[in-house]
């Protein structure tokens, strides 16, 4: 009987801070949580300020002439596959698997890396054609917003490494798990946040 | 012991709930869903599968799906009780991110709609 009256009052406190305070890892998740919102925030300016600014090409070249479907199609799939394997490593990690983690890490840091390469060839490639971020309010703009995610990209990379080297360092204990946590979390959000760069930059603008 | 702990957990982002094969399967519909989605964007923005003036609106549209796709596979936002803390955090910052974007494109459209047609020197 005490088991079923146990059972129903945590099910009646859960979630309202009932049974004392959530563990650290609960807690340190919905603190990066809250900082991923944030920089969505931060981010959803960049997209403003892009989506006001993107017919404004002082006679400049305009989107449908810089920008190359089939590399952001690639850079896309990139991204998504990092995504993939990320979860799949955190997952990994989770469940102890330490050598499946590193394979994981791996595939993640290879695809991110091949994202940022495809994403850095594409501007160098713009910028000599004339099309740097001083050429007209739209580019200023498309510097600013793909950069930034291209910005976050190379943090999420480094960070991934300062992980892997913490797994081979310390093995997988509950604080190196609670900061993957948040590192798979980042990696996802930017995956998030590259939906709305493909949508708003490349696919409405070539269309 | 362990067991009454886990039962009063509150959820976290990005964690699916322990049971073996759930989390690959998980990752794996997000990822395929997710593909048809990306698939489906560069297809309506390169053909005239939707009527012209609506492919903005469809592209937005499928944008969402995406986002909604990455939110449940990826990070594990469920509607479940023990989710409620991150799923009102999620939609405090939607609400912000929707507020600046829609009213930043508002005021500037009214703004320039208004403006005085420049003088010719």
């Amino acid at each position: 009987m005490t088991t079923i009256v146990d059972e129903v009052s945590a099910e009646h406190v859960r979630g309202r801070g009932g049974g004392g305070p959530a563990p650290t890892r609960v807690v340190v998740a919905y603190g990066f949580w809250i900082f991923l919102l944030s920089d969505f925030v931060m981010f959803s300016g960049l997209f403003a300020t892009y989506a006001v600014l993107s017919g404004q090409t002082a006679g400049g070249p305009t989107g449908h002439e810089l920008f190359n479907l089939h590399s952001v199609f690639i850079e896309t799939a990139c991204l998504l596959f990092s995504s993939y394997t990320c979860g799949l490593g955190a997952l990994s990690a989770e469940r102890g698997q330490q050598g499946r983690f590193y394979l994981f890490s791996l595939f993640t840091f290879v695809l991110g890396a091949a994202f940022l390469f495809i994403e850095i060839s594409e501007f160098v490639g713009m910028i000599d054609k004339g099309a740097g971020p001083s050429r007209s309010a739209f580019l200023s703009s498309f510097f600013t917003l793909v950069g930034m995610h291209g910005a976050h990209v190379t943090t999420g990379l480094l960070w991934l490494v300062y992980m892997v080297a913490q797994a081979a360092a310390k093995g997988l204990r509950p604080h190196v798990l609670r900061r993957l946590l948040c590192f798979s979390l980042f990696w996802h959000a930017l995956d998030i946040i590259w939906v709305g760069v493909l949508t708003l930059v490349y696919l409405i603008g070539v269309e | 012991m362990d067991g009454d702990e886990r039962s009063i957990d509150d959820r976290t982002p990005g964690v699916e709930e322990r049971e073996s094969g759930a989390g690959y399967l998980s990752y794996t519909a997000g990822l395929v869903l997710a593909l048809l989605l990306t698939i489906a964007s560069f297809v309506v923005s390169q053909t005239n599968l939707l009527w012209p003036p609506g492919i903005a609106v469809g592209l937005v549209v499928l944008a969402f799906a995406q986002i909604g796709v990455h939110l449940v596979f990826f990070l594990h936002m469920g509607s479940g009780p023990d989710n409620t803390n991150n799923i009102l955090a999620l939609a405090f910052g939607l609400f912000i991110v929707f507020l600046v974007i829609t009213g930043s494109c508002w005021i500037i459209a009214n703004l320039n709609a208004n403006m005085m047609p420049s003088m010719p020197h």
